[in-house]
């Protein structure tokens, strides 16, 4: 992606926003980028947990646009990866209190003299005021959905309303995809999730329970781990990086594969 | 099971038709009470057509269109 200050992004809440740029911003970190995560999800913080720096907040996102703490004073290093920082949200002060001209400034003001490569931004659930705020100063966005009715119906309004921001480089995060489930057509497959929002599949992440493990002990999946998840995120973030990945059958590794599997014997 | 019907067939019919309507800005029930009007009015018109009368919300690009089709013989 040409985008250097990317809104992931969904409509609806609880698809995997946050894992998904604690993941990616990792991910991008481990592959030589300097990435900047921030939550914008004032009141309701929670990328710091996901990424288990929540014991090292002194100062966030609000302080840092009124003035009350610089910048650098409020960017966690992550110390287990080169180059990746968070900017945590606010817990405690008012949404109303984020100004969406002063955070496009500060984004900006990363990329240009902070040295970022990319800046990841972690939008809160829902298409108001947080939302937009977040998407101001985006100069592209993953949609994160989940192959499921209500997720893709969020998904579609979000895509509207980022085109009609003239953010345009947009793609699809296709997030706790079950490829058993796909297989016996009782779940929305890649295929059907393409066609329905005409958006292109940037990152196809299986459903995996590595993730809430990982998110339990507070480290990035793709830090650690080589599970299906884990290996998806990193290659979603080598395609981000412009590398021609080529997406995995998991379809056909988990349907067919198990039906031959099963046809002798085997599990 | 094979002779059963897919649900993912079934999310993607629902969805697809309540994202013309988003997409549209329509309300379903608003567009279906003008459809059954616009039938009412198109059987006096058409008495000896009733059967084949149609009214539908179609999707034609980045458009939404009201198609009313109507068979004269």
């Amino acid at each position: 992606m040409k985008a250097k200050a990317i809104v992931v992004t969904s409509g609806k809440g609880g698809v995997g926003k946050t894992t998904t740029t604690a993941n990616l911003g990792a991910a991008l970190a481990k592959l030589g980028e300097k990435v900047a995560v921030i939550d914008v999800d004032v009141g309701l913080r929670n990328l710091d947990v996901v990424m288990g720096l929540e014991g090292r907040v002194v100062f966030d996102l609000i302080d840092v646009l009124e003035g009350r703490a610089k910048v650098r004073q409020a960017l966690i290093r992550d110390k287990r990866v080169e180059n990746l920082f968070l900017l945590p949200a606010s817990q405690t002060k008012d949404k109303e209190a984020l100004d969406a001209a002063r955070f496009r400034e500060l984004v900006q003001r990363l990329l240009t003299e902070e040295g970022f490569d990319r800046v990841l931004i972690d939008s809160p659930a829902g298409i108001e005021k947080g939302f937009q705020t977040a998407a101001a100063p985006a100069e592209g966005a993953l949609v994160v959905v989940n192959p499921e009715v209500s997720s893709v119906r969020d998904a579609d309004r979000i895509i509207g309303l980022l085109e009609a921001r003239e953010i345009r480089e947009n793609f699809l995060i296709i997030n706790r995809l079950r490829p058993k489930m796909v297989a016996r057509g009782d779940m929305l497959s890649v295929e059907d999730v393409v066609e329905i929002l005409g958006l292109k599949p940037i990152g196809i992440i299986p459903e995996d329970e590595q993730v809430l493990i990982s998110t339990n002990q507070g480290e990035p999946l793709v830090l650690k781990g080589t599970s299906p998840a884990a290996v998806a995120y990193l290659e979603t973030a080598r395609r981000i990086r412009g590398e021609e990945v080529p997406f995995r059958n998991l379809e056909e590794a988990q349907g067919l594969l198990a039906v031959i599997r099963k046809l002798f014997g085997g599990r | 099971m094979w002779w059963r019907r897919k649900s993912k067939d079934k999310a993607k019919e629902r969805l697809k038709l309540v994202l013309a309507y988003d997409r549209a800005k329509l309300s379903p029930g608003l567009v279906e009470s003008l459809k059954r009007d616009l039938l009412e009015v198109l059987r006096r018109y058409f008495p000896a057509q009733e059967e084949g009368l149609s009214v539908a919300l179609e999707e034609r690009g980045e458009k939404m269109v009201l198609v009313a089709d109507i068979p004269l013989r």
